[in-house]
């Protein structure tokens, strides 16, 4: 049988998530809601040029239920992303390879992240 | 490009059971890719059931049980039996390892064996490892050096140039961490991979060696290093405990430093 109708060995499907991978395309996805996030960011900015009615509207949105799950979102993606991005200058740098160094600063990544989003929020709840 | 799912002659249909002999106490479910060239169709997930108290501990001596007493058929590279020869290098439980080096007894329930993944399937789990050894010659992994040698000794290191190739010559060449990349998966026909990207700096890193800028110059491109997104699968499969993440990164420090 000639070699292209080999078929392709399985991968994403068999392949165990772990902590290296899905720590490195949680920073992707993080990414892509960031630059998604600074769209929303933007109207809000754009509404309050434009006037009290399209402010009061897109505060509307945002102060509902489905506007508050987004921000938080919004707000997770960030320290996530701000503290996996600080991850990766130190492994620019050179350091923090050795494989018990990666999954130390990978939980660090993930409990970093939830608490500096929970700081935040207490913050914005406690000055609102 | 990444593709995520399998293309349709890629997808893993379920195939035979061949059952435990009578009275078996430990028995064990082995299920394992399937694909014969000369049939053609899918691939099959067959799925083998082993006594273990009439088993060696090791998933590569399973695999021998298999194809000694089961069946015949069964088609797998192996070699040193001892981790060494890098020959059967495979996807079990969800990781690639050794199969010679992986014990039964580290996997929870059943035993799922596949070839290397993101590879085109020469039968069962033999990979096709053309592309790899192809992108290894590539780097010119051998001493390269104008300045010629004493007639009369060795070229000389001193043992701290020596150390610097410690953690990189003892890589075996399996392609366990170049096919662990989920880069390596989407830009394999472009990007060196890890595998590949060690023995690279294997040879840079050689006091010796006499064509370091040459060599950093020919892996100065957007696919062939820096393809490498630090996702450090690569030093979390390796069944030699080796570090090609570090090694690519100690590649990227040395281009920078050179700018």
């Amino acid at each position: 049988m000639s070699a292209d109708r080999r078929p392709l060995s399985p991968h994403l499907q068999i392949y165990k998530p772990q902590l290296t991978s899905v720590l490195s395309i949680s920073h992707r996805i993080t990414g892509i809601a960031l630059a998604v996030g600074t769209l929303l960011l933007t109207w809000w900015l754009l509404a309050a040029a434009a006037g009290p009615d399209a402010f009061a509207a897109v505060q509307g949105f945002l102060g509902s239920w489905l506007g508050y799950l987004i921000l938080f979102g919004f707000s997770y993606a960030l320290m996530y992303h701000l503290c996996a991005g600080i991850r990766h200058l130190f492994w620019d740098a050179g350091y923090g390879f050795e494989l018990e160094t990666v999954y130390k600063s990978g939980w660090a990544t993930v409990i970093a992240s939830a608490v500096l989003t929970v700081i935040a929020w207490a913050i914005a709840i406690a000055s609102a | 490009m990444a593709e995520f799912t399998l293309p349709a002659n890629s997808k893993v249909k379920i195939g035979d059971t061949y059952k435990a002999p009578e009275g078996a106490k430990r028995v064990k479910k082995f299920k394992i890719y399937r694909w014969d060239p000369e049939k053609g169709g899918n691939p099959r997930l067959d799925t083998y059931e082993i006594d273990l108290d009439d088993c060696a501990p090791m998933v590569l001596d399973a695999l021998i049980k298999i194809k000694n007493e089961v069946d015949t058929t069964l088609t797998f590279r192996r070699s040193c039996r001892e981790g060494i020869c890098g020959s059967c290098a495979m996807n079990i439980d969800g990781t690639n390892t050794l199969a010679c080096l992986k014990p039964i007894e580290e996997v929870e329930g059943d035993v799922a064996i596949y070839p290397l993944p993101h590879m085109p399937v020469i039968k069962d789990l033999v990979p096709d490892l053309t592309v790899p050894y192809t992108q290894l010659a590539s780097v010119q992994p051998w001493l390269q050096a104008d300045t010629p040698p004493s007639p009369t000794e060795e070229r000389r290191q001193s043992p701290e140039e020596r150390a610097k190739l410690d953690g990189l010559w003892e890589c075996v060449l399996c392609f366990c961490c170049q096919t662990s990349c989920p880069s390596y998966w989407w830009n394999g026909d472009r990007y060196l991979g890890p595998a590949v990207l060690l023995q690279a700096y294997r040879w840079i890193a050689d006091s010796r060696d006499e064509y370091t800028g040459e060599r950093l110059d020919a892996l100065e491109d957007p696919f062939r290093l820096y393809r490498c997104h630090t996702i450090m699968n690569c030093t979390k499969t390796c069944p030699k405990g080796l570090n090609p993440a570090k090694a690519i990164a100690e590649i990227k420090k040395l281009m920078v430093a050179r700018q």
